[in-house]
This record gives structure tokens, C-alpha cells and sequence, in this order.
């Protein structure tokens, strides 16, 4: 063991394009989804929902489905008694919120159409849901409220008839002083803008397997979640199972974006009725339940207003949102618009800054975080009116960034929201976007376009975006009324053999933490990528965690990462320098060896230091056995991605049809731990944010039934119906974590939705043209083109009425 | 009860099933083939998808007594002893994420090979489009079949 070997220096494995370790098994089949598992004895679940969006629930008799073949058990909410526990939210944004009763099974009335009302457990699936058309339901009707203007009127019916309001809380902010920059201004431009409702749609539907039998009287849930830390604790606040007699466990998780970080009715139901059966329990989410019952996400009407000057310079900033918190509140449905408060000034200089923001009830399913949670609203309203107010003025949508963004000397910069951004260089970003699209080239063709009325017509629509990720320092969340922080843990332990395990609190779903962590503890301890072994997703052996999203798991989690690693390099240190004989100040740690500065001729590997700690035959005083080490890390500020997106999209205005032609987007990101998984998650977040402005809309009938309940009516993109995309980095360290890096999960979403409805309004402003709601959907354009037409292009198209409220009544800018 | 035999992954299986059974369910919950998995209830998304005599069907669309007597290919016995090519451009190509709709895809895309060896890239969109993914933004997708295709062992790989 002391054989001195000459050992050949190391590539670093973080900045590498290394293939994932995760794909061999999910490009062959062999996987382990929540639903995969089986166990001995194990019964079905099926959900009995609601089919109006509000009624008084009269009578509900599950008897005659007992009677029905392989039926276990059947259950109504009052069946269920004080285990019919009321799901928690934990973000109660303002001291008088309105947080009503969220019973798993709704016992007095139901509030959105899938409403759970009654459960059978039956011995395999066919069985339960053929049993669920015996349960007796009478319910009487009530009037559903679907639209949120229309939930704010006195005379409204009442979502929550107790509450006696539909109003869930108004929150508001401040930064600077809104009414002393608006008098300075020369103009004061206001638009309305529609943020409409979305379905996440991960493509593994949700299922549960709770499985009751534990050896010490715990109960394991596997769940198709993204937080099992988190979702455990909920479990034992809402059931009354002690904490540490619930194991979850999040296998396989087939996506998730925001829809899986939720503690869900089925979660509980499982457990509260597997306990009581005394038998595993499996529940799978059908597509159709999907749709209806996993929360939304987005559904905001904006009202923003720029204060600006003739040169079109941003004085002060005033934002009024309606939220539509659906019928209920999930965990953080209230504060999902409140991430977003901070961002709507963007990478904008200003004065005053004013943002209120009001949340809703209504007959609807219940909203929470999707894919950039909050962050993407604002920078659709932002972005939006930024192109619009170019158009107003005269000026290059570029320019007028340009002459209001925060320049890349002026950083570190304290924004009108009091975040202060560590780094960025939006310069540099946009000059690189401008040059791989081709922009001028491309702004002349537009014109000659234009000039000869072509039938298909050129936009280019611009979004220059930052957003903060990396949620979140724990004293902040506190100081904005969420119960939890924002830390994350990881431990790193060197076994006997010398084989690495990383523990980590931050569970994927997709994300790619396996190699992602692996390059980072490789380099951290010097010692190959294929040498460690991450471990995740099991409250059983990853028992601290506060789970994935808001692109957190890097920032946050990666570094709780390389510290735990520094402090078991550190801990080996004093091992190799008993072993040594050297003072451990003398030794330099490179490669993955440890030897004494000035003589290379003797070192001790950090593989031989952890067979000696594992012996603990000879270590020195004061050390213990085994060489491993925890951190907890709470981020002290958030993290800043930035970007420049630009859609270049042909509008045929005889059809309405638009195609993207080329989309380019340089995201600033920092460092980066593996360029290919970067790319791919930009490429990602790139497909939901189009999505949302040309294909995905939630609608429900006048009755509050869903009418995009299916892939069939929500239109998904599919392979034909999006671009290969252009994508370039600037690479601008944070200054805020050791590795530089910053969050990437959600930039791709964030930036390009405005950027495509930019492009598409863009192409038609000729026609008079100035807003078309999303999504853009081949009539709303046509309608938008023929509306403006028929006004003399005057104003603006309302596009069609859907679900959603108000039309787009854009208000034309003008001098105040 | 109706009986069925069929080949799954070159093992013949001879069951007594529902009617109304589900090919996919049949695969997944008697067979235990679980690398195929459910995405959806009204045949949109292929995440089921494999190969029946050769071509590719959604078996979620397909009951299981209209398989009676077919050679049924997963994703589990895609490889032969080796990974199939449509495989390793996938992991090369970065073309999965979570992987949910990955052992569709492959399937979709080897099948899409077997008609079309050298598609063009709206050939590919096009030939996709009965497969949804939610993580990729389909580029990397569309790059896995395009290397794929420019190996020659990637066509007629799967019968």
C-alpha cells in the first residue's frame, strides 16, 4: 500500500459532453416507474371524480360497489372519517389569505370537475373501475363561477360558500417610488395581457404503491413525485403517522415539471387506506385523470404599465395580476404568481416599481408551479410589452433594450425588486443571437416582404430574459411566508474499496443528476467520473433533502455536493498526514493523492486513506472511522441565468398558419457541468415555452368540463410541429457558488414564449394587428388579420373567446 | 376467457385472457414486460409502441386476442446480444431525458428506418409524429435517427 506509483494527471470531468449514466437502462426497457412495481397480495385503487364542476353532494352510497366482482373496500369521505385529512398548503402568501378545507374526498360539496368523491379498492385495476359506476351519488347543482373577473363580482356565486368571498388574498410590492417616476414620464403605456391556463403533462401519469408491511411498522410509498423529502413530511402532517415510520421513495420518475411537486389526494388516500387494509395498495393515473385532476399551471390576466420617456427610456413599471388559483390550494398555488413579482423589471433599470397581484377562486382544477413557476408570466408580460412599446415608438425592439438594460460594468446591480443580480452580460448574449440568426439580413427581407404584400409574412419577435433560480435562501422564503427553506444536503462517503457513493437530497426526474453529480464529485475528490455511484429519491437512504425544482438542483444541491466532498478530502487529510509523518499543512491534495509539498517520491491515494480509515488500525487522535462527510447548503442568494431568444416565424395570412423557421437562443448559464445535458434542457424548455404560444391551451365548457381533457384536445407538440433549434452559450461565472454555475432547468421555458408571440405579432402589425391571445392558433391569427381588416386596422384583434376571461382588450398606448 | 399465443421477445406464451384485454396490459401486467409503459388512454402519445409481425403498433390500441398468433417484439428484445443502433444513437445523440417515451420511440423510429432508410428530416418529424415527448423538443431525437440511419445495421434489424 505504500508502493509509490507515478499516476497519470487527470482531465477534468466537469465541462465534459459525457454520455449519460443513467441511459442503458432506460433505452432498454429496464426500468422501474412507479406502476412497474408489483407486490404479493397487492390491491388496485380507482377514484370516483365528480362530473360537475359544483354541486351539493346529497347522498353518496358506495355499498353496491362491494357487491361488484374482486371488490375489497369502498370508501366515501365520510366512510373515511378524520383520515379524510384536508391536503395543506404551505405558502399562505398574506396574514388574511382565504385557505379553505382541501378534503381528499370531498364530503359536502364538489368544486371543479374530477373532484374526488368515493375510492374502491378491488384486486386488479379492471375490476375497481368497472366497480365505480355502482357507488350512488346525488348531487344537487350549483352554479359553477369558471371566469376570474367574473368570480370577483359581488353577486358571484361562491366557490367556497364558508369563505363568503372568491377573493384568496391580494399581495403586494414595492420597489422605489411607481407614482413619482410616472409623473416624470412623457408617455405611460398599458397593455392586457392573457397568460392562459396550461396542462404540464409529463408523460408518466402519476401512481402511487403504498405498501404497509414494513418490518418495524413503517409504511413505504413509492410515488411518480419529484419531492419524496418533502412529500414525506406532508404525509405525517396530514395522516398522523410519525415522520419516521413513512419511507417514500420516488423511483423512475417519468417528468414532472412542476406538476409532480405536489402532495396529492391519491398519496394520502393510499396510505390512510392501505394502513387500514393492511395490504399493499397501487393507484395509476389515467391520462384523462391526468389532464383533469394534476394541477395547471400559468392562467393570469396581466395588466402592466410602462412609465417612459419620448426616447423611450423605462421611468417606472406598474404590474396588476389576476390569478386563478383553481378550486382549491395545492402546496404553493398562492405563491407561484408571487415568484414572479421580482421579475417582471427583468434586466431593466428603473425608478418605481408597483406589482399587486390578486388570487382567485373558481369551479376550475386547482393551479400550482409549472415549468418556470411564475417567472415565465412575467417575462411574457414584460417581453411583450417591450416589443410592443418598440413598435410604438419607432425603435428597434433591440435598441430599446438596449437602452434599458443593466449594463454588463455595472454589475453586481441591485434591481427595483432588491435582488441583486451577481453577474450577466446581456451585450454579448444579444450581439451573438443577433448575428446567428441573421437579423438584419432577415429584417430586410420582412420589409421586401412587406413592400410587394406577400401572402406569407415575416416576423421576428425578441426576448432578452433573466430569471432568479436556484430556489432559495431559507431567511428569504421565511420573509415571504413560506413554511419550509430552501437548503439542500448531500453526503459523500469513500468506501473500503475505494468506490465513491454521493448522496443527494436534490431527486431527478429526468434532469440527469446521476452524471451530472458524478462529474462534480470526481473532479472534487480527483477520481474517475465511473468510480462514483449517486444514490437518490429514497427518504430511506437519502434522508435529508428539499427535492427538485426551480432549478435548484445544481445551484443549490451540486454545491452541497462539493462541499461534503471538500470536507472528506479535508477529514482524509489528517489521515494521510499520520500516514505520511508529515504535518497535514505540508500536503497537497491533486489527482485523487495526497503527498508532501516539495517531495512527490512518497503520497498516499485517497483510495488507500479510506481503507485506513475503515480499518481504523492506525489513525491518528481524534479521528474517527470511515471517511465520509455531510453539508447542508442554504443558498445565499438565488442564481441569475440570462439569454437573448429570438423567433424568426412566416405568418401565411390567407390561413393563419404559422412555422417557426428558425429560432436561435444564446443562454448565459455560467459555468457548465455537461454541455450536451445543458442543451438538452434548453431544448426542452424551448419546446413548452412555443408551445405555449402557438399550441397548448387549457378549455372548459360553459359548464366547467374540461374540454382539453385528452392528447386528443390538448395539443401537445409533436415532432413535426417544432424547429430544430440554434443554440449558442455566453459563459459569465456566477460569483455566488464555487463552481460558477447557475440554473438552466427553466430558462429554455422562461424565454421563449414571448419571443414566438412577439414573432408572430411582429409579422402582422402592417395590418394593424398589435396583440393575438395564446395560444396562436391558426384561427385566432386568421381572425386577427380579418378583424384588424374589417376595422380599417384600427385595432386590435380579440382573437376568440375561450376559457380565460376577458378578451384581449389591448389598450393602445398613448401620452398620459 | 379467450386463449391467445404469441411470441414476446422470442418466448412463446400461450394464456387464457379477457376479451377486452389490452395488448400493452397483457405485455405489462402478465408477462411483466414492464419496459413498455402506458403514457396515455387514447392512443396519442406511442409511449407503448412495439413491433407486432414486424411493424409498429401502439399496444394500447391493439387487444391482446387480436395478437394471437404474431411475433410480438418490446424494447426488451430489441438488443441482440448487442444494443441495436437505434439504441446507442439514442444514448449518443442525447436523445432522452426522463425516458418515458424513449422505448416507444425507438421502437416508432426502427420502424420508420425498416420503411424509410434514409429519411430526410421532415421525413423524420413526420414519421414521429404518433410519438410525444415531453423533455427533448424532439432535436436530439430527430439527430439519434439520423445517425441511426447513416448505419447500415439499423434497417431491417428487427422482424
Amino acid at each position: 500500500m505504500t508502493e509509490t506509483v507515478e499516476r497519470p494527471a487527470r482531465e477534468n470531468a466537469v465541462g465534459q459532453p459525457l454520455r449519460r449514466k443513467e441511459d442503458a437502462r432506460l433505452v432498454t426497457g429496464r426500468t422501474n416507474w412507479t406502476d412497474n412495481i408489483v407486490l404479493p397480495g397487492m390491491l388496485h385503487m380507482a377514484v370516483l371524480r365528480s362530473p360537475m364542476a359544483h354541486a351539493r353532494i346529497t347522498r353518496v352510497d358506495v355499498s353496491p360497489a362491494l357487491a361488484r366482482p374482486g371488490v375489497v373496500a369502498a370508501y366515501s369521505g365520510a366512510d373515511l372519517g378524520d383520515a379524510n385529512g384536508s391536503i395543506p398548503c404551505v405558502w399562505p402568501v398574506t396574514d388574511d389569505i382565504v385557505m379553505p378545507p382541501h378534503r381528499c374526498l370531498a364530503t359536502d360539496e364538489v368544486r371543479y370537475v374530477g373532484d374526488a368523491v368515493a375510492v374502491v379498492i378491488a384486486g386488479n385495476r379492471y375490476e375497481a373501475a368497472d366497480a365505480l359506476e355502482a357507488i350512488e351519488v346525488d348531487y344537487e347543482p350549483l352554479p359553477p363561477v369558471l371566469e376570474m373577473p367574473a368570480a370577483l363580482q359581488d353577486d358571484s356565486p361562491l366557490v367556497h360558500s364558508e369563505s363568503g368571498t372568491n377573493k384568496c388574498y391580494t399581495w403586494e410590492f414595492a420597489g422605489g417610488d411607481y407614482e413619482a417616476a410616472k409623473a416624470k414620464a412623457d408617455r405611460v403605456f398599458t397593455r392586457h395581457y392573457v397568460n392562459q391556463r396550461l396542462i404540464p403533462m409529463a408523460m408518466e401519469p402519476r401512481a402511487v404503491v403504498a405498501n404497509p408491511t414494513g418490518p418495524g411498522g413503517e409504511i413505504t410509498l413509492w410515488s411518480a413525485t419529484q419531492i419524496p423529502h418533502v412529500l414525506r413530511l406532508l404525509l405525517a402532517l396530514v395522516t398522523g403517522i410519525p415522520e419516521n415510520r413513512i419511507r417514500v421513495i420516488a423511483p423512475d420518475v417519468g417528468g414532472g415539471f412542476g406538476s409532480k411537486l405536489q402532495l396529492y389526494r391519491e398519496e394520502v388516500l393510499a396510505v390512510v387506506i392501505a394502513n387500514r387494509l393492511g395490504r399493499p395498495l397501487k393507484w395509476t393515473e389515467s391520462r384523462s385523470e391526468n389532464a383533469q385532476v394534476t394541477h395547471h399551471g400559468r392562467d393570469q390576466l396581466q395588466e402592466i404599465e410602462l412609465a417612459v420617456t419620448n426616447e423611450g427610456k423605462i421611468l417606472g413599471l406598474r404590474v396588476d395580476l389576476t390569478a386563478n388559483m383553481g378550486a382549491y390550494l395545492h402546496i404553493i398555488t398562492p405563491g407561484v404568481p408571487i415568484l414572479g413579482a421580482f421579475m417582471f423589471n427583468s434586466i431593466y433599470k428603473m425608478e418605481g416599481y408597483s406589482f399587486s397581484c390578486t388570487g382567485v377562486f373558481t369551479n376550475t382544477t386547482p393551479t400550482d408551479a409549472y415549468r418556470g413557476a411564475g417567472r415565465p408570466e412575467a417575462t411574457f408580460a414584460i417581453e411583450r410589452i417591450m416589443d410592443d412599446l418598440a413598435a410604438e415608438l419607432g425603435v428597434d425592439p433591440i435598441e430599446l433594450r438596449r437602452r434599458n438594460w443593466i449594463k454588463h460594468e455595472e454589475f453586481p446591480y441591485t434591481t427595483i425588486s432588491g435582488l441583486e443580480y451577481d453577474s450577466g452580460n446581456y451585450e454579448a448574449a444579444t450581439e451573438r443571437a443577433l448575428e446567428l440568426l441573421g437579423y438584419d439580413e432577415l429584417r430586410r427581407e420582412q420589409q421586401e416582404r412587406r413592400d410587394r404584400n406577400d401572402p406569407v409574412q415575416l416576423g421576428i419577435g425578441v426576448s432578452t430574459f433573466t430569471e432568479m433560480c436556484g430556489l432559495a435562501p431559507s431567511r428569504l422564503l421565511g420573509s415571504l411566508k413560506y413554511v419550509a427553506g430552501g437548503w439542500e444536503h448531500a453526503t459523500v462517503r469513500v468506501l473500503a474499496t475505494g468506490a465513491v457513493e454521493v448522496v443527494t437530497g436534490s431527486t431527478p426526474h429526468g434532469q440527469g443528476h446521476v452524471t451530472a453529480w458524478s462529474q462534480i464529485a470526481a473532479d472534487a475528490l480527483g477520481v474517475d467520473v465511473d468510480a462514483v455511484q449517486v444514490i437518490h429519491g429514497d427518504t430511506g437512504t437519502s434522508p435529508y433533502g428539499m427535492d427538485t425544482y426551480g432549478s435548484r438542483s445544481l445551484v443549490v444541491g451540486g454545491m452541497a455536493v462539493v462541499a461534503a466532498a471538500e470536507r472528506v478530502v479535508e477529514k482524509a487529510k489528517l489521515v494521510a498526514a499520520h500516514l505520511l509523518e508529515a504535518d497535514p499543512g505540508d500536503l497537497e491534495y491533486k489527482d485523487g493523492a495526497f503527498s508532501v509539498k516539495g517531495s512527490p517520491g512518497s503520497s498516499k491515494t485517497i483510495q488507500e486513506v479510506a481503507f485506513e480509515a475503515f480499518t481504523a488500525h492506525n489513525l491518528p487522535d481524534g479521528v474517527e472511522p470511515t471517511l465520509q462527510a455531510n453539508s447542508t447548503i442554504d443558498p445565499a442568494t438565488f442564481s441569475y441565468p440570462h439569454g437573448t431568444h429570438l423567433c424568426a416565424i412566416d405568418i401565411d395570412t390567407e390561413t393563419g398558419m404559422a412555422k417557426i423557421r428558425k429560432y436561435v437562443c444564446v443562454d448565459d448559464i455560467g459555468k457548465v457541468v455537461n454541455p450536451m445535458i445543458v442543451e438538452g434542457q434548453i431544448h426542452g424548455g424551448l419546446a413548452q415555452g412555443i408551445a405555449q404560444a402557438l399550441y397548448e391551451e387549457v378549455v372548459y365548457d360553459a359548464e366547467g368540463n374540461l374540454v382539453t381533457g385528452s392528447l386528443v384536445d390538448y395539443l401537445v407538440p409533436a415532432a413535426p410541429d417544432l424547429p430544430s433549434f440554434v443554440t449558442d452559450r455566453t459563459e459569465t461565472p456566477s460569483t455566488t457558488n464555487p463552481l460558477g454555475v447557475k440554473g438552466v432547468g427553466e430558462a429554455g421555458t422562461i424565454a421563449s414564449t414571448p419571443a414566438v408571440v412577439n414573432a408572430v405579432v411582429d409579422a402582422l402589425r402592417p395590418f394593424g394587428v398589435d396583440d393575438i391571445r395564446m395560444a396562436c392558433t391558426p384561427e385566432r391569427v386568421w381572425r386577427a388579420i380579418n378583424d384588424a381588416k374589417s376595422r380599417g386596422g384600427e385595432r386590435v384583434a380579440e382573437g376568440t373567446v375561450a376559457y380565460g376571461g376577458a378578451t384581449t382588450d389591448s389598450t393602445a398606448g398613448g401620452a398620459s | 376467457m379467450v386463449q391467445v399465443s404469441v411470441t414476446v421477445d422470442g418466448q412463446r406464451r400461450t394464456d387464457e385472457v379477457e376479451p377486452r384485454l389490452l395488448l400493452v396490459h397483457y405485455l405489462r401486467e402478465r408477462l411483466g414486460k414492464v419496459g413498455t409503459p402506458v403514457g396515455c388512454d387514447t392512443s396519442n402519445c406511442g409511449a407503448c409502441t412495439v413491433h407486432l409481425d414486424g411493424k409498429s403498433v401502439k399496444s394500447c390500441s391493439v387487444l391482446a386476442v387480436q395478437a394471437d398468433g404474431s411475433e410480438i417484439t418490446t424494447i426488451e428484445g430489441l438488443a441482440d446480444g448487442e444494443w441495436h443502433p437505434m439504441q446507442t444513437a439514442f444514448k449518443e445523440c442525447h436523445a432522452l431525458q426522463c425516458g418515458y417515451c424513449t422505448p416507444g420511440m425507438i421502437m416508432a423510429a426502427v420502424d420508420l428506418l425498416n420503411n424509410n432508410p434514409d429519411p430526410s428530416e421532415d421525413e423524420i418529424r413526420a414519421g414521429l409524429e404518433g410519438n410525444l415527448c415531453r423533455c427533448t423538443g424532439y432535436h436530439n431525437i430527430v439527430k439519434a435517427v439520423q445517425s441511426a440511419a447513416s448505419q447500415p445495421a439499423s434497417v431491417g434489424g428487427v422482424q
